[in-house]
C-alpha cells in the first residue's frame, strides 16, 4: 500500500456510506479507505427490509457490497464496531472500545434512528423497531410464538412492517395518530383508497388514536391510548418516525440540529470532516428516504476527489410504497391550496385514482393510486416543475393520444435529463453511467446494461426510463437493436438461426456459433442449451444430443439443489401408481437415506436430497422410467378419476392421461410442458393452468392451450371440440410439434400462444389438413428417437462414471 | 507463510470430458476440475462465491469461463474471478499434466490429509 495515499475514514456501514465510497473508486485511487459499521453484516439493501419480512427475498439476497467486495477494493472494515467520536485535535477516530484510527478525511454516515416513542412502558420486552436486519430477525422469532402485534406508525415504514408480519400469520393492527395514513405522502383520497386495500389484505387499523402507556409487566400486554381505549397485543413494533443519528457529530463538537448540519458540499461544521444521507440536515431538511442520499453522495463523492461539481441544492421527494398488490406513488406537493389547478381522476372500479398539482400551470405534485406507470416520468416533471401541455396531459392522463407520439415525448424527457440524475434507485446508478456503458462498450440491450451497471438488478422499476435512454442513444440502431439476439453473444433472433440452421445444414452448436458469428466463441448459458435444442428439433435422428451444453438438470437426468444434492421422480403414468411401486419408492428410499418424500403437485412422488454418486444406484433399484421432473420435456399429464369410478365421470380420464404422458414422454420441448385430461367438465384435473388441457364431455373432448399458474398465471383458451380418442391424440400430436418447430427456447405456451396467435396456430393444426398429417409424422419420426435416460445411464458404465462419480 | 506445492495424483486426461468438470477429493478439499474444449485443465474449489454457495463443477463451461449451475454466474477459470455485475473470486489450484496423469498443486498447508490428524 502506497505511505502517500491519503487516509479517509467513513463511519457508517450503510447505504449512504458505502454508495458514497462506490462514486469515489469510481473517481479516484487516491484514497486509502477505512469503513465502521455497528451491524455485524455488510452493507445491504435497507429499503429492502420489508421484502425480507415478508419472505420473498432472504438477507443474503439484499447484501449489496458482500465481503469479498470490500476486500478487492482494499477497503478495511470493521464491523459491531461503533465509534464515539471524531478528535479533531489528533485528526483521530476514536471507537467505544477505545481504539483510535488517523484520518485525513471523515464522512459521516451514521443514518437515523427508530423515533422511539417516550411512553411508560416503552422499554418492555416485546417492543422493536423497524430499521435493520436484527429487527427484522426479532420480528419473524416473535410471529412464531406470539399472536398479537399492533404496529405504531401508519406511514411508509409502519405500513410495510405491518403487512409482513401479517404474512407472518400474526394479527396486525396500525396505530396511527392521524385520520389518514401516510399523511405526511398522501392526500385524503389516496389514503382512503390505500387503507381499504391493506383492510382487505387483512390489517386493522386504530386510527387517530394517541398511545400513551404500553401496558403489560416485563412483556408488553397491550396499549392504552389517550382516549381511555385499550389495545391488546404481545408484540409491538415502533414506527412512528425516524430520527437523525447524530451521536458521533455531537460528542465531537459538531454543529448540530435535528441533523449533522451540512453545506451544499455536504460539509459539516468541522474542518475535513463530511456528512451524508439520512444523519444530515441540508437547509434545514432532513431526508428519510433513499434517492437525495445518492445525490448527496454524487456531489460529495466528487467534491473530495477534487472533481468539479454542481452544488447540492436539496431534493424534491418521491414515495413508493414497497408492498405487493398497492401501488402508490407521491411526489412533491400532494394537498391542494388555492393556489393549485388541480387535475384528478378517480376509478372506484378499478380502483385507481390520480392527481396532478399545477401551480401557476407548471407541475409541482402528483399522487398515484393502483396504477403507476407514469410515475417515473412524473416524478421527474414534478422535479423540474415542467410546464403542463396537451401533449403531457394526454400523455399522463390518459387521453386519446396516439402511442408514437408518446413515446417520442418520452425520449425527448429523458434527452433532456441531467447526467447526474439517479436512473436506478436501488443501485445508485445515474443516467450518465449509463449512457457511457452505451457508448463506451457499445451495448444494445437493458439486460446487458444490467449486467455491465447493475441498473434495473433489484426492483425493476426504474426498466422503461433505462430502455428510453437505449434508445435516446442509439436512436435509429435501437430498433434493430432491441428486437435481436437470443442473449449477449449474437444478434440473430430465434428464427433467423433456426432459418440459417436448415438453409446451411449446420450439425453442432460450436458449427452453429462458428459459421453465424458468435462474439463469445463458445457461447453463454443462455444459448448453449438454445441451439442444442434448435439442432435437436430440425434433425432428430442425426443430432447427437451435447451433454456439455445441456444444463445441470438435463445433463444428469436430476433436479439439482441449492446444497448440490439432487431430487429423483420416477414415471407415475396419469397419476396413478401401484402398491408394489409404492413400496418400492419407499425401500428405496430408505436404503438410500432420502432426506424428505415430497407429494409434487403433478400427481406424483419426488425423493429430495439424493448424493449425485447415488443417483444411478437407486435408479437401478427403482427400476422405473424417468418422470422428467427436471426436464424442457412433457412433464406429468394430471387427471382426474374419470368414469372408471367418479359418478360424474363421462370419460376414462385416467387411461387417456396415461396413454398421453407414455406417448409424448422424454421429447424434448422448447419449455416445460404440463397436461392434463379431465373426465368431465367440472375440471377436477385443472386443464385451466396447462399447456395443453382437456376436459371430456359426454359426446367427446374440449382441448384447450397455452394455460399456466406459475409466474404468470394465464387461464387456458379453448382450442376445439372433437369426438374420438383418435382425432384428440392427433390434434395433440400436431399442436406439439407445431410449438416444437416455432416456440422459442424457455417459450412456454402461454408466451408462445399470445406471441403467434390463436388463429394462427388452429390454421396450421386444425383447417390444414395437410399440414396436420405433415406436423403428425414429423413428431412421430422424433418420437422414435427417443429412449429412458436413466436406463442408458446404467448401460454407459463409462457415461456413469464420468457424469456421477469422482475422480 | 511458505508457499509450497505439492502435487496430488487427480486421474488420467481420459477422466476428463471436453467441456465438462468433474469433482476431485484431495484430504478435505473438495475441488471442482474442469477440462475446456481445447484442453486446457483448471482446478477450483468446488464452491461458488454465491452468498448461496452450491457447487461448481456441474456448470456449462465456455471457453476458459464457467457459468456456475445455481446461479449463473460467470466466472473466469484462470483467477477464478467472478465476472461483473457480480463479485468475489474462487481460489484456483494449478494443474500439471504429466504423461497422462494430471497432477493439482496444493499449498501444503492447506491439506490434511486423512490420517494426519
Amino acid at each position: 500500500m502506497k505511505a502517500d495515499r491519503e487516509k479517509l475514514v467513513v463511519i457508517g456501514n450503510g447505504m449512504a456510506g458505502i454508495s458514497t465510497v462506490e462514486q469515489i473508486l469510481k473517481l479516484s485511487g487516491s484514497y486509502d479507505i477505512t469503513v465502521f459499521g455497528s451491524e455485524p453484516h455488510p452493507n445491504y439493501n435497507r429499503i429492502m427490509l420489508s421484502y425480507v419480512l415478508d419472505g420473498s427475498k432472504t438477507i443474503e439476497d439484499i447484501i449489496l457490497n458482500d465481503l469479498t467486495w470490500y476486500e478487492e477494493h482494499g477497503i478495511k472494515l470493521y464491523t459491531d464496531t461503533t465509534v464515539a467520536r471524531i478528535d479533531s485535535m489528533a485528526k483521530q477516530v476514536i471507537t467505544e472500545d477505545g481504539a483510535s484510527v488517523p484520518y485525513d478525511k471523515v464522512i459521516i454516515a451514521t443514518g437515523s434512528n427508530p423515533l422511539m416513542l417516550p411512553v411508560p412502558g416503552c422499554d418492555k420486552q416485546g417492543v422493536v423497531g423497524f430499521r435493520k436486519i436484527e429487527d427484522c430477525s426479532n420480528m419473524m422469532e416473535a410471529a412464531k410464538r406470539y399472536g398479537k402485534a399492533a404496529v405504531i406508525g401508519g406511514g411508509l415504514l409502519g405500513l410495510e412492517a405491518a403487512k409482513g408480519l401479517v404474512s407472518l400469520g400474526m394479527d396486525v393492527t396500525v396505530v396511527h395518530l392521524m385520520e389518514d395514513l401516510m399523511e405526511r405522502q398522501l392526500d385524503h383520497q389516496a389514503a382512503s383508497m390505500l387503507k381499504a386495500e391493506l383492510e382487505r389484505q387483512g390489517i386493522r387499523f386504530a386510527m387517530g388514536k394517541q398511545t400513551e402507556e404500553l401496558l403489560g409487566q416485563e412483556r408488553v400486554e397491550g396499549l392504552r391510548f389517550t382516549d381511555g381505549t385499550e389495545l391488546s397485543c404481545d408484540f409491538v413494533v415502533m414506527a412512528a418516525g425516524i430520527k437523525p443519528n447524530i451521536g458521533v457529530a455531537k460528542a465531537s463538537g459538531i454543529a448540530v440540529h435535528k441533523g449533522i448540519i451540512v453545506d451544499d458540499y455536504m460539509r459539516t461544521s468541522m474542518h475535513h470532516v463530511y456528512a451524508v444521507g439520512e444523519c444530515t440536515e441540508h437547509r434545514g431538511v432532513c431526508y428519510g428516504l433513499v434517492a437525495p442520499l445518492f445525490e448527496q453522495g454524487n456531489v460529495l463523492a466528487k467534491h473530495v476527489c477534487g472533481v468539479h461539481t454542481q452544488p447540492y441544492e436539496g431534493s424534491v421527494v418521491s414515495t413508493k410504497l414497497k408492498i405487493s398488490g398497492v401501488d402508490v406513488f407521491s411526489a412533491g406537493e400532494f394537498i391542494e391550496g388555492p393556489a393549485h389547478t388541480v387535475i384528478a381522476s378517480q376509478n372506484d372500479w378499478k380502483r385507481t385514482y390520480k392527481k396532478i398539482l399545477l401551480r401557476d400551470g407548471k407541475i409541482t405534485g402528483a399522487v398515484l393510486f393502483g396504477d403507476v406507470s407514469e410515475a417515473a416520468p412524473l416524478q421527474k416533471m414534478v422535479k423540474e416543475h415542467t410546464e403542463m401541455t396537451d401533449e403531457i396531459y394526454g400523455e399522463v392522463m390518459g387521453g386519446g393520444h396516439c402511442g408514437s407520439g408518446g413515446a417520442a415525448r418520452k425520449v425527448l424527457s429523458v434527452e433532456s435529463m441531467a447526467g447526474e440524475e439517479i436512473v436506478c434507485g436501488c443501485n445508485g446508478v445515474t443516467k450518465q453511467m449509463i449512457v457511457d456503458a452505451i457508448t463506451e462498450q457499445g451495448l444494445k440491450t437493458v439486460d446487458e446494461i444490467k449486467a455491465s451497471t447493475g441498473a434495473t438488478r433489484s426492483c425493476g422499476g426504474c426498466k422503461p426510463v433505462v430502455e428510453q435512454i437505449l434508445q435516446y442513444v442509439l436512436g435509429d440502431e435501437f430498433q434493430t437493436a432491441a428486437k435481436q439476439g437470443i442473449c449477449g453473444c449474437t444478434s440473430l433472433s430465434r428464427d433467423e438461426i433456426v432459418a440459417e440452421i436448415r438453409a446451411k445444414g449446420l450439425k453442432t452448436t460450436r458449427e452453429v456459433m462458428h459459421v453465424l458469428g458468435w462474439s463469445q466463441p463458445e457461447g453463454c448459458s443462455k444459448c448453449r442449451p438454445a441451439l442444442n435444442y434448435y439442432l435437436g428439433m430440425i434433425d432428430p435422428a442425426e443430432h447427437e444430443d451435447e451433454k456439455a451444453s445441456r444444463f445441470v438438470n438435463e445433463r444428469l437426468h436430476a433436479n439439482i439443489q441449492k446444497d448440490g444434492t439432487y431430487t429423483v421422480v420416477p414415471r407415475m403414468y396419469g397419476g396413478v401408481t401401484t402398491p408394489e411401486d409404492l413400496k418400492r419408492i419407499a425401500d428405496v428410499s430408505l436404503k438410500y437415506d432420502v432426506k424428505v418424500v415430497k407429494v409434487t403437485g403433478g400427481q406424483r412422488l419426488d425423493l429430495i436430497g439424493v448424493k449425485k454418486e447415488d443417483l444411478p444406484k437407486i435408479w437401478e433399484e427403482l427400476d422405473m422410467p424417468s418422470g422428467y421432473a427436471y426436464a424442457k420435456s412433457l412433464r406429468t399429464v394430471k387427471t382426474c378419476v374419470g368414469s372408471q369410478f367418479c359418478r360424474f365421470g363421462t370419460q376414462d380420464s385416467m387411461a387417456m392421461g396415461a396413454l398421453l404422458e407414455r406417448k409424448f414422454e422424454r421429447l424434448d420441448f422448447p419449455a416445460k410442458f404440463k397436461m392434463a385430461v379431465n373426465g368431465c367438465p367440472r375440471n377436477c384435473a385443472e386443464s385451466c393452468t396447462k399447456d395443453i388441457g382437456i376436459v371430456g364431455n359426454d359426446g367427446g373432448w374440449e382441448i384447450f392451450i397455452g394455460g399456466n399458474g406459475g409466474i404468470k398465471p394465464r387461464i387456458a383458451d379453448s382450442f376445439c371440440k372433437i369426438k374420438t380418442d383418435l382425432e384428440l391424440i392427433d390434434i395433440c400430436s400436431a399442436l406439439i410439434q407445431f410449438y416444437r418447430e416455432t416456440g422459442k427456447y424457455l417459450e412456454r405456451t402461454s408466451e408462445w400462444v399470445e406471441r403467434m396467435g390463436l388463429e394462427t396456430i388452429r390454421s396450421a393444426v386444425l383447417d390444414n389438413e395437410t399440414q396436420r398429417k405433415e406436423l403428425i409424422e414429423r413428431v412421430e419420426f422424433a418420437l422414435l428417437q427417443v429412449e429412458d435416460p436413466w436406463k442408458k445411464v446404467l448401460e454407459q458404465p463409462g457415461t456413469r462414471r464420468m457424469l456421477y462419480e469422482q475422480v | 507463510m511458505e508457499n509450497v506445492l505439492s502435487y496430488y495424483p487427480a486421474g488420467t486426461l481420459e477422466d476428463y470430458g471436453a467441456q465438462m468438470g468433474r469433482v476431485v477429493h484431495i484430504g478435505e478439499l473438495e475441488l471442482a476440475v474442469f477440462h475446456t474444449s481445447t484442453g486446457e485443465m483448471y482446478a477450483l474449489d468446488n464452491r461458488s462465491p454465491h452468498p448461496k454457495g452450491g457447487p461448481l463443477a456441474e456448470g456449462i463451461i465456455s471457453g476458459h469461463f464457467v457459468y456456475d449451475p445455481l446461479y449463473d454466474w460467470k466466472i473466469d477459470l484462470k483467477e477464478g474471478q467472478v465476472q461483473s455485475p457480480d463479485h468475489g473470486q474462487v481460489r484456483t489450484y494449478p494443474v500439471l499434466v504429466e504423461d497422462g496423469t494430471v497432477k493439482i498443486g496444493i499449498p501444503s498447508e492447506s491439506v490434511h490429509t486423512g490420517g494426519s490428524r
